[in-house]
């Protein structure tokens, strides 16, 4: 399996832990990706509401490159450069305007495109294309114990619901279960984490991830889950200034490729773990260890 | 005492054509058939925080209350998190008619004074113009600068932090073809300033020369 792979920013500055473990878990999953060359930042939410015409170039510089690089399946991990290039890819579509511009700004570095890519998230890629089976096979060291709630965002599922729903969507809690988790029912999975307001208007967007955390919590839930690299820093960065604000609502939040690595047996050091401002509690089976309970790889998967 | 305000709008009020020109912005051509149900509003995890509610913003658009809608914090507090949108029975894109109400009140200079989202969006565009790339840690400390730089040294812990577990980035990322990257954009613009130049010459009808009409 072989793929493009456009990490957008986020993975290559705050979010490095989410491409640090999602290359080495991919990789252990037999899927090949390369890396787009001299691709640019998609613009995300804040271009968008400068321009959205040049917004749209933006992203389309990135397509096109997909749409003359070997293959036409664009892995891309960010919730934003996701939403972004879905909507040029809608908008090139639909507005005769709009793909007559890109067109125009494509020409211009002579890069022809026929909006042929298909814009895939690793959600998708793992559960559509590598399969459930094929994951649960590779666990060696399931993760019994843990709870976690899955935490997807917004810009993944909303609003164009590409391979899940928008509101209730369950790819990762099915990954998650394959690992032997314990998925709790977290009602809040797809609730806005606040966004870029975390910086721009504290009081009201820590908030929102104030309310993400403390019911996290409140369901007695050990980690949350995310696949988005600003959700994983707004739920993970700001708990002093939530506890000032609010009262603690303690919980580490690790990207669902941390998990899968760590389900894999690969080494936690290379994982991107030691990134986190609220560290990850050690593995439940982890403190007291038995010989006699050590998974073996080949019937690891059957008794989930 | 107490400023006097009037509670309710007159007629003058309105900036005739607003509402069609927002119309006729991509992604924003359902509009019109807005049944004011409200369940916009309902889906915003923001809208109890904002001076008009969503439902009312797509009001005041159509009725061409331009001052009012770009002048309030509404537009700002959108995270663009599309519940709105997945959620609207008649299928207008709210999301994206608060991006065109963003992009007109950036353009005009008439956002609520000290909202820092509108510095933000605009140092993005400039680094991205600049760098093709975002370096996030840059960013933000470009925008504490220009919005407010007491909030540099409330966040020292979070400055701390990132250096802690090695997320603070300091060297900037950028791509190699940045004159690729910067020919492509200005072809947009360009072309855009060509068509309102084309507009303003010749005058062709009333209905141009209201979408034409900024300050």
């Amino acid at each position: 399996m072989k793929y493009s792979y456009f990490p957008g920013c986020s993975l290559k500055g705050l979010g490095r832990a989410y491409e640090e473990s999602l290359l080495p878990v991919m990789k252990h999953l037999g899927v090949e990706l390369r890396e787009l060359q001299d691709w640019n930042c998609c613009g995300a939410t804040a271009y968008m509401s400068v321009d959205e015409e040049e917004a749209c170039v933006l992203a389309a510089r990135n397509l096109a490159r997909a749409e003359n690089h070997e293959c036409l399946d664009l892995l891309t991990p960010c919730s934003a450069c996701y939403l972004v290039l879905n909507k040029t890819q809608r908008n090139f579509r639909e507005f005769p305007s709009v793909r007559a511009s890109v067109e125009r700004a494509l020409a211009t570095a002579k890069l022809p495109y026929q909006n042929r890519v298909k814009v895939r998230h690793p959600l998708d890629v793992l559960f559509h294309d590598v399969g459930i089976e094929a994951i649960r096979q590779k666990v060696v060291r399931p993760l019994r114990g843990l709870k976690v709630a899955p935490y997807y965002g917004c810009q993944l599922v909303r609003p164009y619901s590409t391979f899940d729903e928008a509101w209730n969507p369950v790819t990762m809690d099915r990954i998650l279960e394959a690992l032997g988790v314990e998925v709790l029912p977290y009602p809040l999975k797809t609730k806005c984490c606040g966004g870029s307001l975390t910086g721009t208007v504290p009081q009201v967007g820590l908030r929102l991830s104030y309310i993400l955390l403390k019911e996290a919590v409140r369901r007695g839930a050990d980690v949350i889950a995310t696949i988005c690299p600003l959700c994983q820093f707004n739920l993970d960065a700001y708990h002093s200034q939530i506890e000032k604000m609010w009262g603690p609502a303690r919980i580490a939040t690790v990207y669902f490729t941390q998990l899968m690595g760590l389900a894999f047996g690969l080494d936690p050091r290379t994982l991107g773990l030691r990134r986190n401002f609220v560290p990850m509690k050690p593995l439940p089976e982890a403190a007291a260890p038995s010989r006699a309970e050590k998974p073996n790889p080949a019937t690891a998967g059957q008794t989930l | 005492m107490k400023s006097i305000k009037r509670t309710i709008k007159y007629d003058a009020d309105r900036v005739q054509g607003f509402g069609r020109e927002i119309m006729g912005v991509t992604g924003c051509e359902q509009l019109p058939s807005c049944i004011q149900c409200g369940t916009c509003s309902g889906a915003c995890p923001l809208s109890i925080y904002m001076d008009f509610s969503p439902r009312q913003v797509m009001a005041l658009v159509r009725a061409d209350f331009k001052r009012e809608v770009l002048s309030s914090n509404t537009i700002w507090l959108c995270a663009s998190c599309y519940g709105c949108t997945v959620e609207c029975p008649r299928q207008i894109r709210i999301t994206d008619i608060m991006y065109a109400l963003k992009q007109r009140a950036i353009r005009e200079g008439v956002y609520p004074k000290g909202m820092p989202i509108p510095v933000l969006a605009r140092e993005f565009t400039r680094m991205v113009l600049s760098k093709g790339r975002i370096t996030e840690t840059l960013l933000v400390m470009r925008l504490f600068l220009k919005a407010n730089w007491r909030a540099v040294l409330s966040s020292w812990r979070l400055g701390l932090g990132l250096i802690q577990t090695g997320r603070f980035v300091l060297k900037p990322e950028r791509i190699e073809r940045r004159e690729e990257l910067a020919a492509m954009l200005a072809t947009v613009s360009v072309t855009r300033h060509a068509a309102r130049a084309a507009k303003g010459r010749h005058h062709a009808t009333p209905e141009q020369l209201i979408a034409e009409e900024v300050p």
